[in-house]
């Protein structure tokens, strides 16, 4: 009677820790799913990025594509580029004017213009517009490829769908954002001319001088270094996120997965240019 | 005996809990169309992707004229590739290409051939087909038939010796349906290619196959000529093929 009550008790409180051990499982194995696949979306887009830079340099060189997806890329994102230019070149002329006209030097306009948009918002603001504008389309683009299995067709053709896809848009992209950049650096200093000579008064003689004065090439190039890295980021993420489409099944699969991993490519990518922006700028100072 | 083409041996394959090959041993004779059947959803794509190298296998192996698929050096391997053909079932036409870009595609980028040498090709194969006149047109302006042939001249304009037909004749009429199927077959008689077809088309697919094999629940149940699927006495092939066939009397 005895041993039979302790026999119960025993395998009852077995049976308790055998169910909170199951409930503490339950918990914790969701997290390490997700942990091993955030790492493994890493380590799959490093290997994507590596393999885009690699097929590059095999020959024959894609001109033609690379061609086409600069007009894409590039050409056709100028629009875009000059009206965000010069409107946030003439938003900074009017904050700029109205903050230094409090300490009397309102004469030092054209430097804060300049250097402004040449060491941050040039190379930020365009990286971003072209994320929105091009990257957007790189990654629904591929994800519907992959969807419709247009991706599996290029594997049975023997053709290196990384290089087809990918590679050409690397170099187009690497061609496009410095230009873009530059584009953009010119047509702000332009804004800020705007509002800051034509508008509010500045002497245009001094505001151009102050330009020419405060902008060192180290802040060119730096603001070119950035272009570049951001054209990297943008395209491997919108294109990584378009081409493993079907991986990313907890955005929902079909076009419901296109969606999600076109909004993904170009919140990821934002993020992202921040986060360099940061980097290279404390690597540069 | 022939040496088969193409063989499977205890091919298994499975995606998490799901085991969709449990032992697959199929035998693929050069110069012969092979049909599969078996229920959809039992694996018989699958095994056509496993045969291009779309997906790879657990255990088992896959040896082309008498050569382990696995084991083959990058060249080898390029090689079948390169003379091998897959049309999907969706077609998979790349729809920001223009119908002759479409069928040129894997000349374009996998043969050293000129442009002209491209073109003449692309219009040859357009030609058998009788698809002349639409090159400059997109899939999204094709009909279903069009774009079947479409996807037939994409998949025979590299002069391939095998090729695998992912269910040719899905969305299509039952004239549309004959024509693919004649197709497949005057242009497996003229080329003399390989031909794999998965096809739920019973009894019409036993008319231009020269053997059949049935996939069921992972495995072969079935292989043969036509007329020995027809005799057979094993249960579930004489209810899949009946079945098949009833339904179609109903309707």
């Amino acid at each position: 009677m005895v041993i039979g009550w302790k026999h119960g008790f025993k395998s009852g409180g077995e049976t308790i820790l055998k169910s909170s051990a199951e409930r503490l499982i339950n918990k914790v194995e969701p997290l390490g799913a997700m942990t091993l696949g955030r790492v493994q979306s890493v380590g799959r887009g490093a290997l994507f990025f590596l393999q885009g830079l690699f097929q590059i340099l095999v020959l024959p060189i894609q001109f033609s594509k690379i061609l086409e997806h600069t007009w894409f890329i590039g050409t056709k994102s100028m629009v875009v580029i000059v009206l965000t230019g010069i409107f946030t070149g003439m938003v900074l002329g009017l904050q700029g004017y109205y903050t230094l006209v409090r300490f009397g030097s309102e004469g030092m306009l054209g430097s804060a213009v300049a250097l402004t948009l040449i060491r941050e918002l040039g190379p930020v603001l365009t990286a971003i517009m072209v994320t929105a504008r091009a990257g957007s389309a790189m990654a629904a683009e591929i994800g519907v490829m992959r969807i419709s299995e247009q991706i599996d067709a290029l594997e049975t053709m023997d053709i290196n769908p990384v290089r087809y896809l990918f590679s050409p848009r690397i170099v187009a992209a690497v061609i496009s954002f410095p230009l873009l950049t530059a584009l953009f650096d010119v047509i702000g200093i332009f804004g800020g001319y705007i509002t800051g000579s034509l508008l509010l008064g500045i002497n245009p003689g001094i505001y151009i001088y102050r330009v020419k004065e405060s902008v060192l090439m180290a802040d060119i190039t730096g603001g070119f270094i950035k272009s570049l890295v951001f054209s990297l980021v943008v395209t491997t993420v919108c294109c990584n996120r378009g081409f493993f489409t079907h991986l990313h099944s907890t955005g929902g699969f079909g076009a419901k997965g296109v969606s999600h991993s076109t909004t993904t490519a170009v919140v990821h990518s934002c993020v992202l240019i921040l986060v360099f922006d940061y980097i290279i700028t404390y690597l540069l100072l | 005996m022939t040496q088969p083409f193409i063989e499977l041996k205890n091919v298994k394959k499975r995606f998490g809990s799901n085991r969709v090959m449990q032992g697959v041993d199929l035998l693929i004779f050069k110069g012969e169309i092979t049909a599969v059947i078996g229920k959809s959803g039992c694996g018989k794509s699958v095994l056509l992707k496993h045969i291009i190298g779309l997906e790879t296998l657990d255990s088992g192996v896959i040896s082309i004229a008498g050569q382990d698929l696995s084991a083959m050096d990058r060249e080898a391997r390029k090689r079948f590739k390169q003379k091998t053909s897959y049309m999907f079932q969706n077609n998979a036409l790349f729809d920001s290409l223009n119908v002759f870009d479409n069928i040129a595609l894997p000349l374009a980028e996998g043969s050293s051939l000129s442009k002209k040498e491209i073109r003449d090709r692309v219009l040859m194969r357009m030609e058998q087909l009788e698809i002349m006149g639409i090159e400059g047109r997109y899939s999204a302006q094709l009909s279903g038939g069009m774009r079947k042939r479409v996807a037939l001249a994409r998949a025979l304009v590299t002069d391939p010796d095998v090729v695998l037909f992912d269910e040719p004749t899905t969305g299509l009429d039952p004239v549309r349906k004959n024509a693919v199927h004649s197709m497949i077959k005057a242009y497996q008689e003229r080329f003399g290619f390989t031909a794999v077809v998965v096809s739920h088309e019973i009894p019409e697919i036993f008319e231009i196959a020269q053997r059949v094999a049935m996939l069921d629940k992972g495995r072969i149940v079935f292989q043969g000529s036509p007329e020995q699927i027809k005799e057979s006495t094993i249960d579930v092939v004489r209810s899949f093929i009946n079945g098949i066939e009833e339904t179609n009397r109903e309707f």
